[in-house]
Parts: C-alpha cells; structure tokens; sequence
C-alpha cells in the first residue's frame, strides 16, 4: 500500500472517531445540566470549562471567546471551523481524508461521510441544532456507527482496514483517558460533596459519555464508586471502549500490519505499545490513584502519541521528493 | 408527460421526424414517459440529483477559494442511438483510430507521410505539441493513443461529423457509466425491455489494454492510475476508474525513477510499476524534460519511456494529432495510411495559413466559427454569427499575427434532442456525443458515450464548465 495512502487512512480513521468523542462528551454534559438547580453564570462557567480543558484546547478557546458557557462551549466544540479539533472540522477532515482514498473505501462507507458532511453544511443542521439539541449530536454518533459498521462488515482484512483501525483504536483510547480526566477538572461545592448526589451524577455522566454505563452495571453489580468506573475505563478487558481494549486492539494491528510474531516487535512502535499494553495487563487500579488519576492519563496520552508518531515514521512518513535534484540526476542519464 | 407542443423548428431532432412524430427507436420511450406524472418525472429528477451529490459525482468549480463541488445538471430523457446507425460509427471510429496511431508512429519515426508530401512538414514540426524528445522512441506495441474521446456532432440533415479527436486525456467517460447507474435506479423497469446494450464493461476494457501494452509480461503487471490530485476537477474521474479496475491511484510525489524504471513508494518500500494510466499533461509529466516548474509530475518518466520499462496511456506526444490544424488532414492520413476513403467526414475546415483559404477566412469571418489549434474545453473559440463586432475584430486581428494557431470551419447547425427545461416544459436542446475508444490488442468502443447538452436556449457550447448538461446515451440491439 502506498505510504500516502496509509497516511490518510488512518487519518480519516482518527478524524471520523474524533468527531463521535466530541459529540459524546457534549451530549453527556447538556444532560448533566438538566440536573442541576440554580443555574447562574458561575456554576455553567464550571460546567462547561472542564470539557474545554479535558480536550486539551483551552488556549485556542479563550483565544476567541471570553467566557466558557453553553453558547461559546457548544459552538467552538460543533461548528467552529477555526478550531481544528471542532466537530465539522473533523468531518471535513476525515471527507478530505477519504476523497484521497476513494478507491480504498467501499462506496457505502464515502456515501456515510458524505452524508454526514453534507448534513453538517446544511441549514438543516442549524436547525436541528437549535430546536433538539440532543438529536443533533445523536446523528453524529449514528453516521461515525455506521461508518465504523460498514468498515466492519465491508472491507477486506487487507493493510487498508489494518490502518483503518490503528487510527480508530489509538483515537478512542486517547478519548477515553480524557472523558474520564474530565471529572478531574470537574469542582465539587465542598469536600463533604464527595459521594454525595451531585458527585454520583458527575459519575454516571463519564459512564454514559464512554456508553459504558451498563457495562459498569454488569460487570459491578454495586453503586456507582470512583475507583471501579476507572479500573474498567482503564483496565477492562472486554469493555470495547477501556484503554487496554484499545490498545490491545492497536498492537494486534500493529502485529499485522509488520506480520512480526507477537511478543517480538519490528519497529518502534511496535515496541512502544507493546511495552503500554503490558502495562495496562500488569496494571492496577490502586496504582493509578497513589500516582495520581489526572497524571497517570497524562502519561498514557503522551505514550499514545508517541505510539502514533512513530507508526507514522515506520509506515507514512515519505521523505519529501529533492525536485532539484532529481531533476538533475535524471537529465544525466 | 408529454410532448404535444414540442417543435422541431428548423433543426435536426433526434427524437422527432416532425412535430408528434416520434422517431421508431424512440417509440417505447415516449410511450414510457406519457405514462409519466409531471410530479413523478420531479421526484425522479430530484432523487437523481441528490444521489449524484451524495456519491461525490462532482466536479470542482473554483470561482471561490473554497473550491464548491457542483454535479454535472443531468438530463433524464435519453438519447438513443440505433443499432445501424452505431455500427457506422463503430465503422467510422475504428478507421479514424487506426489511421492517427499509425501518424503518430511514422511522424516520430520515418515521417513518410511528410517526405511524400502528404502534409507539409513545417504544420507538425510547429505543432507545440509536437515532442522531439520522442523522436526515433519506440512505444510499446506501437500504440500511441489508447485512450480516446472523439466528439461527434450531427448537422441539419442527421450525418454525423467529427468534430474533435481528443487524444490526449479524455475526461468524462466516468459519467457515462455514472449516469447509466442512474437511469438505471430512476427507470429500473425500463431497461429489460428497452433493449439498450450495457456499459458496465468499460473498466475491465480499460485494464485489460493496459496490462496489454505492459513491457514486462512474466508477471502480472502492476498498473496504476496517475492523477494530479484531489484539487484536479476531475478527480472524481481518476478515483473512480482506479477503483473500478482495482488498481492504486497515484500522485506525483508517490513515484520516483530510478535506473530507468518507475517505482511507487509504499508502506513496504520501493514496488516497481509496469503501466501508468496518467492524467498529467505532457506538461507536467515529467520536469526533467518539459515544464520544469512541474510539482505535479515524476522526473525521470521519459527516461523510463526511453528505455521501454514503462508503459505509459496515452503516450508522450499524442497532441500532435489532437491539434486542431493536423483535424484538417486526417482524412488525408486515411487516405495514405490505409488507402480508404474516410466513413465519418470532418467538418468542413479552413486553414488560415494556406493562402487561398486566408482571403475567404478574413473576409468572412462574421459566417465562420474560428478555433485556437490547442485550447479545449470551448476556449479560444470565435462563433462568427454570434459574436459581436469586437469579438470579430479580435480574432481577425489575431489571425493575422498568426494564421497558423487558427482553424475556421463553417457553422453546423447542431442537431437538437427534447430536453426538460424547468417551467418551459421540454423543449428542443443542441446535443453533441463523445463516445470512448479503447486501442489495445483490439479497437473496442464502449457502446454508449457521453451526450452533452447546451442547456441555454440557442446555445451551441455543450462544455460542463459553461452551463452544459449531460444525458445517458443508449445504444440499442436493435433499430427500435
């Protein structure tokens, strides 16, 4: 497969899962308001920096808004163009994305972008948006499904898909990290709140947000505590959305990709996710709170990073063409 | 639906001997569409729109810089073709093909043809599009053109002309079969008993030519389609037939030479390519020989077309015979090529730059069509009749400072075709058709091809990016 190519693939893949995050952590977040009672300027203001801070946008925010509500919140994280990690700019990205491998996706699964981004430019959008919010954000979720869906179910098990997926599974993972760090940002109104009602309802909302809500109630069967809505995000092996299934997901890609045995590694990414996904095997939940919550998902994005950078530099990356030189070297000959 | 007040007027019309009589083989159409609501005909319409917009079926107009997709407007009555008249087409086209590879192999190699005076040498060696670099070259299996879109226009009496060999880098051919799928989801119950021949092959045609002219021929050839990008308005195109055949769509920066041989740089090194299908101009295919300025292109192809690694569609050079000044001695290369008279006549052509067409030309120029020899897309072109005094003067003007860049032919009153044409109902349309020719082992021409339509009331120019509209071209079995 052609290095480009590759490229774009796993980009469209990262946009198109980027996209569904955001829409995800919004929606959970206008249906924690409605619980609240006296909503005045400083408790939305609250409310809705942690989301900001959570994307790890927080500069590009206040760069062009002044105060985080759910006006400004809403459409920096929706329709600004401006920001780059913006629901319609992910869509755009991930359609410019797939236009440069149109002969690599199915039909099915162009014709989903398409739509969605067609559906995002229209006035009908707007429309949607203001009058039922919450349908909005749940069209976004059903495109990014059945994109991912159709990829399941019609393409080829060939590098294509392989690509596909370490965009999709090293986005998710990164995503996860920050819907749960979300409730890090999150200020309760005084220490007695921790496990009061308002702190339960914090909870709930990051299950719901990574839909892992009755995942939680299966595998606990117990109330809602802290400790055990992080080892599942983090550490659950079955749970589709926790950062080791992901990983797991991103290594066995990976291994396919290069067809190094398993256990060995190729390249430096292989190296770098197989070292985080023993981790996470290895890993407990205690640790992750005597080091810290916030700054153990700190580490794991910076080690996903690193995993995305050096899969780009293993397989992507094309050294740019000297023109002047070949050119020269050519009219030698 | 029907076609009660449609007028013929002083035109050719495709469908209509004369006002409500129905040509034979368009009889089960209008008896289709008389069964037709006008709210049915709407919704079929709108729903074809919409899945030509939704699939991506666009090209790019980039009067903004945002660059906006629009779909090509399409037109859903059908222009059909009957099996006789197809057949002398195929005739006529196989002829043309095979008389402009065997130009393009003598004037690179011999040039008897301009020894023997067939052709004044001085018009193909000033042609710019002449390549002296492929002087003496030797392509694989002697085929220059392999990818072709002639277009035909009819005249006031229903002959078919040539009007135009595009032997370069045709484009459209992804319509043809776009706009059949579509004709096929608005009418599906048409077609089993319309007798219209099927499309669908082109691509397999197209991959098998192209492994054809492969060098190699001990491994299965690893083909590729290059593109200048996904900024090119016809990228849509270049997508579309990479997938279709099922092989890798390329850019420039995908490619590299070396040792004479073209490799493409992917996720598991260097893998060596055996043909390309471009979509680059001769321009900018390759900065080390042509437009240096070229980011779009890969150094080093020519070198890899010289020493025979590569097979290239179409060759390097092929404008030459697409110039608009060699159009005027096709029938002379037919003649002397392969000693037959020429089954589809030209259009009847004036060369500036001989002396006893220049009086007539400049004189008369209000009466003719003038043409650029090397613009398409229905640029530099001076429709006399039309045409304002200054546009006139213009033209004359630069003729005279240079009567070889110029063609002038007579005016063909284009046939029409009924067309919808919003509140005014169906009303008659000029029309022209390009059909598509595959050179290889054999001359295959896809049995369909692209209509285009002036959709402006009087209008001739039928080119997409000045207001044209398209519609699905059925060949039949049979004559009706």
């Amino acid at each position: 497969m052609l290095s480009r190519v590759a490229d774009s693939i796993y980009w469209m893949g990262r946009y198109i899962e980027r996209a569904e995050n955001i829409a995800r952590l919004v929606e959970v977040n206008l249906q924690l308001l409605l619980d609240f009672q006296d909503v005045d300027d400083e408790k939305l203001k609250e409310h809705w920096d942690p989301l900001i801070r959570s994307t790890g946008d927080e500069e590009h925010f206040f760069e062009s808004y002044d105060i985080a509500n759910s006006d400004s919140v809403l459409e920096f994280l929706t329709f600004d163009r401006e920001n780059p990690n913006s629901v319609i700019s992910c869509v755009n990205a991930a359609r410019e994305n797939a236009r440069m491998v149109r002969d690599q996706i199915t039909q099915e699964m162009w014709e989903t972008l398409n739509k969605l981004y067609l559906f995002l430019k229209s006035d009908g959008a707007r429309r949607m948006y203001d009058k039922a919010i919450h349908d909005f954000y749940a069209e976004i979720k059903e495109h990014s499904h059945l994109f991912l869906g159709l990829a399941e179910a019609t393409v080829s098990r060939t590098e294509g898909y392989d690509f596909l997926q370490v965009g999709t599974f090293l986005e998710r993972a990164d995503k996860t990290t920050r819907i749960l760090d979300i409730k890090y940002h999150m200020l309760l109104p005084s220490v007695n709140d921790v496990g009061g009602a308002i702190d339960v309802a914090q909870w709930i909302a990051i299950l719901r947000s990574a839909s892992a809500y009755e995942a939680y109630h299966q595998i606990y069967v117990t109330d809602v505590i802290p400790a055990k809505i992080a080892e599942l995000l983090i550490f659950s092996e079955t749970f589709p959305r926790s950062i080791r299934y992901c990983v797991k997901e991103l290594n066995d890609r990976l291994h396919d990709i290069s067809g190094c045995p398993m256990a060995n590694y190729s390249n430096e990414a292989e190296r770098l996710c197989g070292r985080l996904l023993s981790e996470l095997n290895y890993g407990s939940v205690e640790e992750v709170f005597s080091e810290g919550l916030h700054e153990y998902l700190d580490r794991i994005q910076e080690r996903l990073n690193e995993i995305g950078g050096s899969t780009y530099k293993a397989y992507m990356f094309l050294p740019p063409v000297d023109m002047a030189g070949e050119i020269q070297v050519q009219q030698q000959q | 639906m029907h076609f009660e007040n449609y007028q013929t007027e002083d035109f050719f019309d495709e469908m209509f001997e004369a006002p409500g009589k129905v040509r034979p083989h368009y009889a089960k159409l209008a008896e289709r569409f008389a069964r037709l609501s006008d709210e049915e005909f709407d919704q079929k319409r709108q729903a074809v729109d919409l899945s030509f917009l939704r699939a991506g079926v666009t090209f790019t107009v980039y009067s903004d810089n945002q660059g906006t997709e629009r779909i090509m407007p399409f037109d859903l009555i059908p222009r059909i073709i009957p099996a006789s008249e197809w057949d002398y087409i195929e005739r006529g086209l196989k002829q043309r093909m095979e008389a402009l590879n065997l130009f393009l192999h003598d004037i690179y190699h011999d040039q008897k043809i301009l020894k023997d005076g067939i052709i004044p040498p001085s018009y193909v060696l000033s042609s710019k599009d002449f390549r002296r670099e492929m002087m003496g070259v030797d392509v694989p299996k002697n085929l220059y053109i392999h990818i072709c879109g002639t277009d035909l226009i009819r005249d006031a009496d229903g002959q078919y002309l040539v009007l135009e060999d595009n032997g370069r880098c045709p484009s459209g051919v992804s319509y043809v079969l776009e706009n059949r799928a579509a004709m096929r989801r608005a009418f599906p119950n048409m077609f089993p008993r319309a007798g219209v021949r099927p499309v669908e092959h082109y691509a397999e045609d197209l991959l098998k030519m192209l492994k054809y002219i492969s060098p190699t021929q001990e491994r299965e050839p690893t083909v590729v389609v290059l593109t200048p990008g996904v900024y090119n308005s016809a990228y849509f195109e270049h997508c579309f037939l990479a997938r279709q055949m099922g092989v890798e769509i390329v850019e420039g920066r995908d490619l590299v030479v070396r040792d004479s041989k073209v490799y493409m740089r992917t996720t598991k090194g260097l893998k060596q390519v055996d043909v390309i299908y471009r979509r680059i101009n001769d321009d900018f295919l390759d900065p080390s020989v042509f437009n240096a300025d070229s980011v779009l292109g890969v150094p080093g192809i020519y070198n890899a077309v010289r020493a025979g690694t590569i097979g290239l569609a179409n060759a390097i050079g092929t404008g030459v015979a697409d110039d608009k000044v060699m159009y005027y001695f096709v029938p002379r290369m037919i003649k002397y090529y392969l000693n037959q008279d020429p089954i589809l006549p030209n259009v009847e052509t004036y060369l500036p730059s001989e002396k006893e067409d220049y009086d007539y030309v400049i004189e008369n120029m209000e009466k003719l069509v003038v043409k650029a020899a090397n613009e398409a897309g229905g640029y530099g072109m001076l429709l006399g009749p039309w045409a304002t005094k200054e546009e006139i003067e213009t033209f004359r003007a630069a003729v005279k400072e240079n009567p070889r860049n110029y063609i002038a032919q007579n005016p063909i009153s284009l046939s029409r075709h009924p067309t919808y044409c919003n509140e005014l109902g169906f009303e008659g349309r000029h029309i022209d058709f390009r059909p598509y020719i595959i050179c290889g082992e054999k001359i295959s021409i896809t049995p369909g091809g692209l209509t285009r339509v002036a959709l402006r009331k009087g209008s001739l120019v039928v080119n997409s990016s000045q207001g044209g509209g398209a519609k699905d071209s059925w060949v039949l079995y049979g004559e009706e």
